[in-house]
This record gives structure tokens, sequence and C-alpha cells, in this order.
């Protein structure tokens, strides 16, 4: 099969790439790049473990092709933690709350709700849950991760309140 | 102070949040390096003799490597589970060959360099079938008319317990009966299964997602004729199992053979669909429920018989009857009870056990029961349960099917649930929307139950735990967490035992090579026995350092103390300054072995559980519509050692028992096609059907293990299911309904409040 040429940014870094049209996104970050800390639970875009942040915004990696990522900046959880091991706020949280048991899941939720406090740092309960519908945990019964998300946007808050300060 | 019973934080976390970890198939061992892909080709059909099967064209397709049948395959298929139980003749095979007997079935192996030219060429193999009559249900298995094995001349691979009593409910003024479903669902783990395999020299390396590795590498020895040392099963990061990746599957096991034949180490990760239709599905039972009394509410017999579709093969899903069977009575007093059950095959995926395996069975038809039996004698459901409850000065209590109870108090659950919900006020509110014939009515459901772990034989569980030169520790244990988060428990226990910190301890599971003994993780059964092992083993390295460090001392042993505060060490007797830390006493060891201790820890009998858990549900009359409004649960776990993880364990078991009520459903139609075989056609439960559950605590140690520990893996699920059930069935009483089966979608409730008045409450 052909391959087309590709240019992306993942995690900071440039990558040039030929791939084949019919890669998805995910397989290309975990198979190519071995960023193995996306996860792929279903290969149809109902779970989202898979997903990434695609210039800034929520993706299903496993619902887009490797070619459609061309000219884009991605963010997969390896990203998340300050480069010293610190964790970010939302992961702060999830630890703090519970809210991982087996962690396969994981990623996923940690980058839909990195898009949602980015928009929003003081979501509502009801704004949280139908962010949280579209992700699917089978360990947590969602209870501490619905917790983790107040506590992780009360985090962002208040790092944007000590940034605005500084 | 203990560190024991404190809401320490996991110390997995970081690594699960920061890279991801590592599951199977991230798994990069050099010598996966250029590992081939395995895909299987699977019966498209649920029932057929398989004419031929032609995989010529697979074989030019780009990448292929090989491409095997069963008549390539050279070695004995894998022995039964549950050998005695189970009929020989019932054995499944490596592929099927001859007949296939469900959708799903693995017919071929295509082997390929890459995982995507797998998916290509399995396309490419052509079976040719000729389909015979397909059964799909119990009862339908139990008419014979069509036999998955004709050989062995039944579709009844084993039936438990005897019955017949025609006396059993003499004396009983009400006896009523109700056929239940215990509808087939899919256990989601979000890892599907996935297994990679090398011969390394002799010695067969195996990753995969499992929960048992040890017994994994028994099988893998019996199966390939090498003694155990030979194989090292280890199980990496697992992405959740639920009962379904207890054992092995044909799949998994086959793959060292294939590895042998085409000389290089082999890969496969199944898809979403293959896991939705080829592991293992959970519950699929028929239960009929008998129970008699008094008209003022006394309870006096109970029989209990069970169908339980278990799939065209027999595996531990057979064994569920046995299980839902000996915990049939759950916690009333009875003075006669009656069990029996079988276990069918038909043309559906084979059963295992899934999250509460057999226990949210029975817990599910007493459960209703009770509450039909109420509605009957006019008697609320909380005060038929009060009035029956086995006393908590009965304990320990023979039940009706030959268990032990260890302790409980079963009415302070009850209490404590019912004040917690406000179940007055709750009331109150049902009886003024009936008046008032609001569009949204209200249910309230209650299920009081107690559950078996570590059963119905508990064993043993192995651990071992080495202090280093360094003054750190590691731990090695038999269990194989895939989420409950032992590294922290084991490290806890350790340190209260050892006073080492909780961050200087390393956890090792889930590897053969690196821990001697082990049963793994399922049946709730790991803090009671794991645990309980690690503490003994901690304990007994105790003793040996203080005989050390005695000996350094130069004192007696009965001299010498363990300061656990911090910088532990041992020192002698009001003496301080005479002390010898852990590094010192594990460098002075260094010579004769190294300061270790290795112990298992047998339990006399399995750990019951216990609780209350109450539902609200609001049903919009007019759609059917369900809505679990609020949820108390009071779990008696025995004595919590980390209740952070606890309420996590309670938090996903009642999420899935919830999901049983109200949403998922393995779904076949007459053909036996599986019609829910992705997570967007199974109604997987998500966040947003789901309340914020208000947990209450209640802890009542058991005698039975040092840590005064039960399971609370599975509570959740046996809890959980009967009361949102009895609580919509509450909510649909006024329509004279006095039972629907599960899952409860608005379509049923709907269609069931039509036809019985016309979508009106009556007044």
């Amino acid at each position: 099969m052909s391959k087309a040429q590709i240019h992306v940014t993942v995690n900071g870094t440039v990558y040039e790439a030929a791939v084949e049209p019919r890669l998805t996104l995910a397989d290309f970050l975990r198979g190519d790049l071995n960023l193995t800390g996306t996860h792929v639970g279903c290969e149809h875009g109902v779970c989202g473990a898979c997903t990434v942040l695609v210039d800034g915004r929520a993706v299903r990696s496993c619902l887009m092709l490797a070619v459609q990522a061309d000219g884009r900046e991605i963010a997969t959880v390896e990203s998340l933690a300050a480069s010293d091991g610190r964790l970010h706020p939302i992961q702060e949280a999830f630890a703090e709350e519970h809210g991982l048991q087996c962690g396969f899941c994981t990623p996923g939720f940690l980058l839909a709700v990195h898009e949602l406090l980015d928009h929003n740092p003081d979501p509502t309960e009801e704004l949280i849950r139908d962010v949280l519908g579209g992700q699917l945990c089978r360990c947590t019964g969602y209870q501490s991760i619905l917790r983790a998300v107040h506590l992780a946007a009360a985090k962002v808050r208040a790092v944007r309140t000590a940034d605005a300060h500084a | 102070m203990s560190i024991l019973g404190n809401r320490l934080l996991r110390k997995e976390d970081p690594e699960l949040l920061t890279t991801g970890a590592r599951y199977t198939a991230d798994v990069d061992d050099p010598r996966l390096q250029g590992a081939a892909h395995v895909s299987f080709v699977r019966s498209t059909e649920a029932h057929a003799r398989v004419n031929s099967i032609d995989v010529a064209a697979a074989l030019e397709a780009p990448g292929v490597v090989a491409a095997f049948t069963a008549a390539d395959i050279d070695i004995d298929p894998p022995p039964l589970v549950i050998p005695p139980l189970f009929p020989e003749e019932m054995r499944r095979p490596w592929l099927a060959s001859g007949v296939v007997r469900f959708v799903g079935e693995p017919i071929a192996i295509v082997v390929t360099d890459h995982p995507h030219q797998g998916e290509d060429a399995a396309e490419l193999v052509f079976v040719d079938y000729e389909p015979l009559p397909v059964i799909t249900a119990a009862e339908q298995a139990m008419e014979e008319e069509t036999l998955l094995f004709p050989e062995f001349g039944s579709n009844i691979s084993v039936s438990y317990g005897d019955g017949g009593d025609p006396d059993l409910f003499a004396g009983c003024e009400v006896v009523v009966e109700q056929r239940i479903v215990n509808q087939r669902l899919a256990a989601c783990p979000l890892e599907v299964r996935s297994t990679a395999a090398v011969w390394d020299g002799e010695t067969l390396v195996m990753w995969s997602s499992n929960q048992n590795p040890h017994n994994s590498r028994n099988r893998l020895a019996g199966i390939y004729g090498i003694d155990r040392e030979y194989v090292r099963f280890i199980c990496p990061d697992v992405g959740g199992g639920f009962g379904p990746k207890i054992n092995q599957y044909p799949e998994d096991m086959i793959l060292p053979w294939v590895a042998r034949r085409i000389g290089r180490a082999v890969r496969w990760t199944e898809t979403r669909t293959e896991n939705m239709v080829a592991m293992g599905h959970g519950r699929d039972q028929l239960n009929i429920a008998t129970i008699g009394g008094s008209r003022t509410g006394d309870l006096q017999a109970y029989r209990l018989v069970t169908i339980a579709n278990v799939g065209a093969y027999p595996s531990l899903g057979a064994f569920m009857p046995s299980q839902t069977a000996s915990m049939a009575p759950g916690v009333y007093q009875f003075d006669r009870v009656e069990t029996r059950g079988v276990a069918v095959v038909t043309n559906t995926t084979p059963t295992e056990a899934y999250r509460g395996a057999g226990r949210p069975e029975a817990s599910e038809a007493i459960e209703r029961i009770v509450d039909v039996f109420a509605a009957e004698i006019g008697m609320d459901p909380s005060e038929l349960r009060r009035q029956n409850l086995i006393s908590p000065d009965a304990f320990p209590y023979e039940t009706g099917t030959g268990l032990l109870y260890d302790c409980g108090d079963y009415e302070k659950a009850l209490d404590l649930v019912l004040a917690e919900a406000d179940y007055p006020a709750l009331r109150a509110e049902q009886r003024r929307r009936r008046r008032s014939g609001e569009t949204v009515q209200l249910g309230i459901g209650l299920c009081t139950y107690v559950e078996i772990t570590a059963g119905p034989f508990p064993g043993s569980e192995f651990a071992e735990v080495r202090v280093h030169e360094d003054g750190s520790a590691t731990v090695y244990s038999g269990t194989s967490p895939h989420g409950q988060g032992h590294e922290t428990s084991w490290s806890m226990i350790v340190a209260d035992e050892l006073g080492i910190p909780v961050d200087r301890i390393r956890v090792v599971t889930g590897d053969t090579e690196e821990v001697a003994k082990g049963s793994g993780t399922y049946g709730s059964r790991s803090l009671q026995l794991g645990g309980a092992a690690v503490k003994k083993a901690a304990a007994e390295l105790a003793e040996y350092a203080r005989s050390l460090a005695a000996e350094l001392l130069g004192a007696e042993p009965v001299e010498v103390v363990l300061d656990k505060a911090e910088g532990a060490s041992f020192h002698v007797a009001g003496s301080r300054t005479r002390a010898k830390g852990w590094a010192e006493l594990a460098q002075a060891a260094a010579s004769s072995g190294g300061l270790d201790a290795a112990a298992s820890f047998k339990a006399s009998q399995p750990t019951f559980p216990f609780g209350a858990h109450l539902a609200v549900v609001e049903v919009d009359v007019e759609t059917g519509a369900v809505h679990l409004t609020r949820f108390v649960s009071c779990d008696d776990s025995g004595r919590l050692l980390n209740p952070l993880i606890a309420e996590g364990q309670r938090h996903g078991g009642i999420a899935q028992g919830v999901a049983q009520a109200l949403l998922e459903e393995m779904v076949y139609d007459e053909a036996g096609n599986p019609l829910t075989t992705n997570l967007a056609d199974y109604a997987m439960i998500s966040a947003t059907e789901l309340p914020s559950f208000d947990l209450v605590a209640l802890e009542t140690p058991t005698p039975v293990n040092p840590l005064g520990a039960k399971g609370i893996g599975e509570a959740g699920t046996i809890g959980a299911t009967p009361a949102v059930h009895n609580a919509v069935c509450d909510a649909l009483a006024v329509f004279g309904v006095r039972h629907l089966d599960m899952p409860l979608t608005a379509e049923k409730v709907w269609a069931a409040i039509k036809a019985s008045t016309a979508g009106e409450v009556p007044s």
C-alpha cells in the first residue's frame, strides 16, 4: 500500500513519518512512536480510552487517521506530568480521590478532563457528568472520578489564580 | 500507631497516571522483537457442520507467515476446567473441526508480520458451513430436541442437588413462586484479552492479561509436557479482569504451539468485538424461586431451582449453579431449604465467573421472592426482612445448605441503611405521588444480603518478605492484582509488622519466576488469604530478625524489642543505644541466605460479608424511563485495611450491579447471532446513568483470619442488582405489576404499564 508523508508534533517533538493512509492515529502513536500510554479499548469511538488532545481538543485517536494529524499538535498522557516528575493537577486529583483502579481507561479520562477544564475551570456537576459520559470505566463506578474532577477543577483554578498574581 | 485502617493513597497510581503503565500489548521485551501476530478466524454460524476450510487464498496475502486449522494441531486440547465435574465429551477443542457450536468460536489461525495484515488475511479464509438447528436459551436446551454433543446424549453438562420433597411447603399458609431471569452479561474489562509467547531456549515465556498466573503456568506445563520451572508466566499491568480472565482460553494456550511451529515469538491482542463474542460471558441463569410462610410474615421454607445456560462448552460458568445453590437462603432463617440446578449447553459463548459469580443470582432470586411474598401478605418489605433475619447472636450459623456463616449483624446493616435514607419519608413521598397520580412515580427497593468470599474452598495463599541491605523490603505475593491496589495494601501490612516505611517497600506479583507459588486474584480472596500470608511472613521475618539482633547485641531474644517508629530498629529493652537497624541486620544475614521469610496462610473456612442496599428510582409512566435517583449501601467486609480502596471496590461493584438491573444484556437472535457485539450495542453503564452513592460504614471483624478481613470485591453486584430491581417493581406495583425481568429498559417498563392499565395510575 502506498504511504503518505506526514509532519506531526507529538508532546512537543516534531515527527516526519510515512504512514499507510488507513493507519489510525492511535496505532501510529502506539506502534510507530511507541507512546503506549494511549490505550485502545473498543476501536470504534465509544469507550474513550484512546482520547488524546489534537490542537487542544479531546479526540478519539481510534477514529482519526494518522494522515489527518498532518500539521497538527498532539498531546498524550505522557506529556501531562512536569519533566521533574511532578504530577499535573488533574493527575494529582485522580490519585487523591482514588479515581482509578486498573488504570486502563485513565489516560483517556485525564485528557478529556484536561479539555473540559481548559475551557471551563469551574464546571457544574451536570457538565462534568456529561463529559464523563463519553468515557467508559469498568472499575470505579465513576464516583471517585467525579470527585476527582471537582478536585482537579479547584486545583486548576488555584494554579490560574496564582499565575495571575505572579 | 498502626498504619492499618488509614486512607493511604495508592502507590501504584503515579506510574498508571504518567506513563499509562504497561499492559500486555505494551510489553517491549527484547525477546518479542520481530514477533509475528496471530489472528483467529471465527465462526459466523452458531451451530453448523464444517465441511471444509480453505486457507489457500489467505496464504497468498501480504505478510502471511502461516495459516493453521484443527487438522494441523498435533497436541491434545486443554483439559476440562473442572475435570471430575464436566463430561469429557464436552471438552473444548483448540479450533473447531467438524462442528462449530457458537458464533465467535475459533476455526483457523492466521499468522502475519503485522496485525493489520492478519485482519485482511483472515477475511480470505473460506469456510463451508452446513447449518444445524440452533439453541440459544436454557429451557430450549432442556427439551433436548437438538443436542450439541450427540455422543454425550444430553445437553445437561452437570447437575447439582436433589430435592423434590413433596412436603417442603407443608404447613405454609402462603406459598408464592416466581420465575426470575438473571440475564447474560458481558464483563467488559477495558483491556481486552492479550497474550504474547516466546520459547527462550527450553523455557516458555508468556505475558498475558490474566488473573491467575501460577494456575496458568501449571496448565501450560501440562499441555506442553514440560516441568513447571520451564514455564515463566507474567501478568504485566492488567486492565481489569472481573472473572473471565481467571482461566486462559484456547486462543492464549495455543500460542506456544504456534510460536514453536513458526520458530518465532508471537503476539495476540483481540478486538473488542472478538472480546464480546469469545471471552466468557457472565450470569445467564433462569431461577425459579418458591417461598412459603405464614400470613404474619414468618418465612418457613424455600426452594430454588436453577437452569444455567453455560454456552457451548462447560467452563467455570457451569460451576455457578452450585455457588448459587449454596447461597440460596441468604440472610434468612428457614426451617427447610431445597436447591437444585443444572448447567446446560447452548449455541452461545461459554460462560465464566463474572463479578459475584453465582452469588448475585442467588441474592437476586431470594431478594425478589421476599418482596413478592411481602406484597402477597401486605407487609412492608423492610419489616418482613427484619422479622426473618438471622439474629446476631446465632453465629457461627449453619445454613440449610450446609455453610457456616462466620459472623454478622444483618439487622444493624438494614437499620443503618433505612435511617440514612430516611425510609419513612421515602414511603410518604411514594404515597403522595400515588395518590396524586403523578407522571413520575417513586419506587423504593431493598436488599439485605450475605455472600461468600474465598469460597467455597478457601485454600491458601503464599507470600515472601525480604529485607535488603539498604533497609528496604520486597514483598512477593501469589495474588495477582488488576486494579485492587495490592502494592499499597501489602506495603501497609509489612510496614505495620516491620516498621519499614511504605515507600521503601516494593511489591512483586504476577510473575511465576519471581514469586514461588500463588493462586491469583478472584472470588474476593486476596486480602483475607494473600494479605494474611503477607502478615504471617512479615511476622516470621520479624522473629528471625529479633533472634539475629539478640545474637549481635549479646542479649536473649526475649529481651529484644522492635521499635517500629521512624528508623525502625531492634533494641535491648530499656537500652535504646544497644540497637540494630534493618539494614545492619540484612547485612549481617547476607552470608547466611539473607533476611527472608516465606509463609502460606490457609483459611479454615470462607468468610461471609453482608450488608444492606437501598435504591430509589423514579419511573416516568408515560415513557417507561427509569431514573435511579439515590443509592445507599452498607457493606460489612470485616476489618478494613484501607477504606479508600474498599470504597472503590464497593463503588465499582454497585455500578455493575445497577447495570444488570437497568441496562446491560448480551442479546442473541433465534439463529444464535449475537446482537450486542461492541460497546455501542451493548449498554455498558456510564457516569450519566448513576447517582452518587451514599456509603454507610460497618465493620464486624471475622475470626477466620488474623486481619479480621472479609472480601469486598463483589459485594456491590450482589446487593445492588436486587435492590434496584425491587425498586422498579415497587414503583410498578401500583399498576398491578408483580414482577418484570431485567434489564428494566424503558421499552420493557412502558410495555408492562400499558399492558396492565392503559398507562393511567389507578386511583
